[in-house]
């Protein structure tokens, strides 16, 4: 179906989380945002709104973005109720206005946990992520001193699988799904990752154990399996990996030596 | 001053191996006593970051993202070239390295460049033993493609998102270092100022996002590693952040700044719908490779288009132009980055361009779904059709992509020698911070290459030499030197602060993306340039006068933060505009229309501009001073590039 | 052994537990609804009778049994700890948050549905269990024809404060297999007779099905035993098997007593 060539302008209403910082307490306020074309980016809506208040002297309000094609996972809105809005497999910077309805009222806030707490608006510290990834999200080889890349002949199935986890551009959006907070979905991508490829084998138990100790430490919650994480994943990835990692976890502390 | 590149003597092919021999070397149970400044956590930052801290210097990385992860490398898409000759297709380090002297259009140092093919091959082995998950063929081996042209398969590939799984190679491996306390990160700190002691950078101050925080940090050398400037243009596929800060207060004290006008413009990028629009996408160039671009052959059917009263499956074969396969016939739609380009601009500015805008042309994958059925389409572009789809709400299956041109890369960037190192002694540039690997025009998937060879394989040598010249005395970061630094950030962020004008800083930035765009873009004549200097120098003054900047220091302040890189632009983008004016020759992503071929093609002039264009930065609002370093080939003969 | 321990008061670990008590409790489901079975059967409850008195004497049955009430009690413990500390990972809630768009009903609501099913268990082993074990039972004397054994003779003994030994003989002389029995099926008759204690059981038998509907599946996946051949039967035996077979199993014993008997 072609679309009309000349879109009307949506009016929304818009009730965004408004924090001053981190020792303040937040509370939604609402905006009208009169003049959205269809075309638009939820962020690009954002930006229009910005600009509105700035010029009227408000504070813009803050949220956390950057490559805005989906890849870098900093931008974080919890819109509605989903994480990344309403739409699957996607980023918010990915979702557009064509989504919403003229007249609809959008609720945003941010990533809601206690281990991602509000820096600013809907800006959230998710340095947590990076804690538990410098525990053991690696494969310890220095530069250099390496063998051949083809010395190591890969099934393309595992391959492909590890890519899959591999793909987790850890913006939070499963821990800010989930029900208990857990960010099992996130810290199990990267074990998977290592775990099936032959080159991980060697740090494979003791990289799940420093992994999911920093996780506990962080202070997230407990997977209980609802799978909220992967269906709002905006790279689909999957439950699997969490079993992976548990499977794993139980080989290193109950029978491995 | 006279620019002094260091290259190596001798035979090409040993150049790296001799000179690596020649190369200081710091003693293992010194190197601890040494502190080096990272800044930028992206394939070159963080690749540099994790190597120097393996080999047991300390490390303190800096980022302005909330994670080191989130650097623009991760949006590369298309591959990583590397000289494995893993196909038997011919490859050879020489012939990347000729390859990628002549894509440069013969604007890039040759020592520099054959290091890069060199040392490309080890960056592959590098990234596997990391885990970076190449695709890989049914046997287990790795997987190779054909990328832009290339007459050889040579690059290495992980789906669509070979730079998200490279940064994430690098990324674990600074983390790693993290965890053994050898790298200090800190992320949401942004670099306001190289801070330099009796000539020699020996820190940064830096500004602390979320605190405002203004800080010194002191070592013993600074490697900026801070991505480059598109962003100048206001619209283009970099990230939002992207920014020319670190490099252009670099400039200022003291580094030349190279060919800053040499800025790569890619031709397969979904177009503008509107003035709300904040970015471009990217869609792989890969889709040249069967998609068909087109326009219709007259002005009128082209208004007809736009207005919707007809479409685009109701012009017959005979009223479309298929101007790059009519124009060349040999290579047709395959034709380099630049070349499809500038063609493309070429068929708007005639008013045949489609969509509403009219700033678009068509890439149509009628006849490859008639000819490979749409499932092989499916596979080979699936998921470049579905982000299609998702931004334009059109389905390309059934009617042809609209795309244009979008500045995506700079090849331009901080002057460096053989070494990495800047004009300014202690102070290093990498990745696409520095100028120098890509001449002209850069080739597909080699970007990535450039960033990962400079931090894994180039700087771990050539840093070693500097730093066991100049000693492990400690640096002191209450010298003077960091006071009278800080001061100055602390000002000029008061400055900006107590801006209370009419206008919003993105309001000054599209005006800057605007007249770059159009004067500075895909074709550039001397009186668009000159008048472009003139519109950016009164931009930047009004912009000191009329300017809003909103909230405080002491708080995360993105409006700040904006304004202050917004600033650095306004003056970049000048320097860019007088590089692109003293250039009277057309070469790689530099086209000046005095300067083309009978036929329209760009035309180099190797006796007068056969140079390197260093700018020395003389002070606010004086003429920067035009250093040339003169390229030397004794390898490869110059030739015309043509396509026909 | 700290290891162990650290094991165990890990997130992992006590998902574990969680996971390994659930799937043991859903064993016992089984078992449990298979002899109950013999409820159906029309025999005045002389099967049940002598099947109740198994599973209180036997000892490795009693060792199971006694494993099977720590298992609830740990069961139930451990969801009180995780719940907490996953509300506790969640400080300020959402205005709004969507679940229904991202996960299933039941997977959202398994700490209601355990504390329903807690209920019921406390409710239906008081009712049942304690009832048996120190209750006033009254007693049965089953005597069947050893030349015709379709001729039964049901004799009731009412409880005269003197607990009657469990008997199984022969007697010969009458030509008879007599079995002294307490009468649990007497109870089962006469809870199974109230309309509300019915209503009580098919409430918690919908809730058992929600709960393990999500529940079984869920403890493989926490074990890790996660096959992509495997994976899609468990999911099917965890709907059919436990989420559908057996609550209808169980509940159809109270809703049989109520009408038919």
């Amino acid at each position: 179906m072609m679309r009309l060539s000349i879109l009307e302008d949506m009016k929304l209403t818009l009730k965004v989380w408004r924090q001053k910082n981190a020792n303040t307490k937040g509370q939604l306020v609402t905006y009208k945002a009169d003049h959205v074309s269809p075309d638009m980016s939820f962020l690009e809506m954002l930006d229009v709104v910005n600009e509105d208040l700035i010029h009227k002297g408000d504070e813009p309000i803050h949220f956390d973005h950057d490559c805005r094609e989906g890849i870098c996972g900093a931008c974080s809105l919890h819109i509605n109720g989903r994480p990344h809005g309403p739409k699957q497999g996607i980023t918010t910077c990915q979702l557009h206005m064509r989504s919403f309805n003229d007249g609809d009222v959008i609720v945003i806030e941010p990533w809601r946990a206690a281990a991602f707490p509000v820096i600013r608006d809907l800006v959230t510290d998710r340095s947590a992520f990076d804690r538990i990834q410098h525990a053991g999200g690696y494969i310890s080889v220095n530069t250099g001193g390496v063998p051949d890349a083809n010395c190591i002949p890969i099934s393309k199935v595992v391959a492909d699988e590890a890519l899959n986890s591999a793909t987790c551009i850890g913006c939070g959006a499963c821990v800010a799904a989930c029900k208990n907070a857990s960010a099992m979905l996130f810290v199990s991508a990267k074990v998977s990752q290592m775990a099936l490829l032959p080159q991980g084998q060697p740090e494979r138990y003791q990289r799940v154990q420093a992994m999911v100790t920093q996780m506990d430490q962080e202070g997230f919650g407990n997977c209980t399996n609802t799978g909220a994480c992967e269906a709002e994943c905006p790279k689909e990835i999957s439950l699997s990996n969490i079993a992976r990692m548990n499977r794993d976890y139980f080989a290193a502390n109950i029978f491995k030596e | 001053m006279t620019l002094d590149a260091k290259i190596p003597e001798g035979p090409l092919a040993e150049k790296w191996s001799k000179h690596k021999f020649n190369l200081k070397l710091v003693n293992p149970a010194n190197k601890r006593k040494y502190t080096v400044i990272v800044v930028g956590t992206g394939l070159a930052g963080a690749s540099a970051a994790a190597s120097l801290a393996e080999l047991g210097y300390n490390v303190k990385a800096f980022c302005f993202q909330d994670s080191p992860r989130r650097a623009h490398s991760i949006a590369a898409q298309g591959g990583i070239n590397a000289a494995k000759n893993y196909q038997n297709d011919g490859d050879s380090i020489h012939r990347l390295f000729y390859d990628t002297i002549k894509g440069g259009d013969y604007r890039a140092r040759e020592g520099n460049v054959y290091r890069l093919a060199e040392v490309s091959v080890n960056i592959i082995d590098q990234c596997v033993a990391q885990g970076v998950p190449f695709a890989r063929e049914y046997g287990g081996l790795l997987d190779n493609r054909s990328f832009g042209g290339a007459q050889v398969s040579r690059t290495f590939y992980a789906r669509g998102q070979t730079g998200q799984q490279l940064l994430l190679g690098a990324y674990s491996a600074l983390n790693r270092q993290i965890h053994a306390g050898k790298v200090t990160m800190f992320s949401r700190h942004e670099m306001m100022d190289v801070v330099t002691i009796d000539g020699q950078a020996k820190g940064i101050v830096t500004r602390n996002l979320v605190t405002g925080n203004i800080e010194s940090h002191a070592g013993h050398a600074v490697l900026l590693c801070t991505g480059g400037y598109g962003n100048v243009f206001y619209l283009s596929t970099n990230a939002m952040g992207c920014n020319v800060t670190a490099a252009w207060k670099a400039h200022k004290r003291g580094a030349f700044f190279a060919n800053p006008c040499f800025t790569q413009i890619h031709p397969t990028c979904i177009p503008v719908t509107g003035d709300h629009q904040s970015k471009l996408t990217l869609m792989s160039e890969s889709l040249r490779n069967d998609g068909r671009v087109w326009v219709p052959k007259t002005k009128e059917l082209a208004a007809k288009l736009r207005n919707g009263e007809i479409k685009p499956a109701d012009l017959k074969e005979e009223d479309r132009d298929y101007f790059l396969e009519r124009k060349y016939p040999s290579f047709g739609n395959l034709v380099p980055r630049d070349v499809a380009s500038r063609n493309a601009k070429e068929m708007v500015d005639e008013g045949r361009g489609v969509g509403t805008s009219g700033i678009a042309v068509f890439l149509d994958f009628a006849d490859a779904i008639k000819r490979l059925g749409e499932e092989t389409v499916r596979e080979k572009y699936g998921n470049l059709f579905d982000m299609y789809q998702q931004i334009t709400d059109e389905n390309p299956y059934k009617q042809p992509m609209r795309i244009y041109p979008a500045v995506h890369y700079t090849m331009g960037g901080l002057w460096v020698d053989y070494n990495l190192m800047t004009t300014v002694p202690g102070l290093y540039a990498l990745g696409e911070a520095n100028f120098s690997d890509h001449g002209a025009n850069r080739l597909g998937a080699s970007a990535l290459m450039q960033g990962l060879a400079d931090g894994y394989f180039v700087i771990p040598y050539t840093l070693g030499d500097y730093l066991a010249s100049i000693g492990p005395k400690p640096v002191d970061a209450n010298h003077p030197a960091f006071k009278e630094a800080e001061k100055e950030v602390k000002a000029h962020i008061k400055q900006l602060l107590s801006l209370k004008g009419k206008k919003t800083v993105d309001q000054y930035h599209r005006e800057l993306g605007h007249i770059m765009w159009e004067y500075c873009g895909m074709a550039r004549n001397e009186d668009g340039l000159i008048k472009a200097k003139e519109l950016i120098s009164a931009l930047r003054k009004d912009f000191w006068k009329n300017a809003f900047v909103c909230g405080s220091n002491e708080e995360l302040n993105q409006n700040l933060e904006k304004a202050s890189r917004v600033a650095d632009f306004l003056e970049l983008g000048e320097l860019m505009v007088e590089d692109a004016l003293k250039r009277k020759e057309s070469c790689g992503g530099h086209f000046r229309i005095e300067s083309q071929t009978d036929e329209g093609e760009a035309k180099r002039d190797d006796d007068h501009y056969t140079y390197v264009a260093a700018w020395e930065y003389k002070g606010d609002d004086k003429p920067e001073t035009l250093h040339k370093e003169k390229l030397v080939f004794e390898n490869v003969k110059l030739t015309q590039r043509s396509y026909k | 052994m700290r290891n162990l321990t650290q094991t165990f008061s890990s997130s992992l670990g006590k998902k574990l537990i969680m996971a390994l008590t659930g799937l043991f409790m859903c064993i016992f489901l089984v078992v449990h609804l298979i002899g109950n079975i013999q409820l159906f059967k029309n025999d005045d409850g002389q099967a049940f009778n002598s099947y109740a008195y198994l599973m209180t004497h036997f000892v490795p049955i009693k060792v199971i049994s006694y494993l099977l009430y720590t298992s609830i009690i740990v069961h139930a413990i451990y969801a009180l700890v995780l719940t907490t500390k996953n509300k506790k990972a969640r400080p300020i809630g959402y205005a709004i948050q969507h679940g229904a768009a991202n996960s299933p009903w039941t997977s959202r609501n398994m700490g209601i549905l355990g504390t329903v099913l807690l209920l019921f268990i406390v409710i239906h082993m008081n009712t049942f269990w304690a009832q048996y074990h120190w209750g006033a039972l009254p007693h049965a004397k089953y005597e069947t024809s050893l030349s015709n054994p379709q001729e039964i003779t049901v004799t009731a003994i009412p409880f005269d404060g003197n607990e009657v030994a469990y008997t199984d003989y022969i007697d010969s002389v009458k030509g008879t297999h007599i079995v002294i029995s307490k009468d649990l099926y007497k109870i089962v008759v006469e809870a199974f007779g109230q309309w509300w204690y019915v209503l009580l059981y098919v409430i918690s038998m919908a809730a058992l099905s929600f709960h393990l509907i999500h529940g079984f599946s869920s403890a493989f996946q926490t074990l890790g035993w996660d096959h992509k051949k495997y994976m899609p039967l468990i999911k099917y035996l965890g709907i059919w098997g436990f989420g559908v077979l057996i609550p209808l199993g169980f509940a159809a014993m109270p809703i049989y007593f109520f009408f038919f008997k």
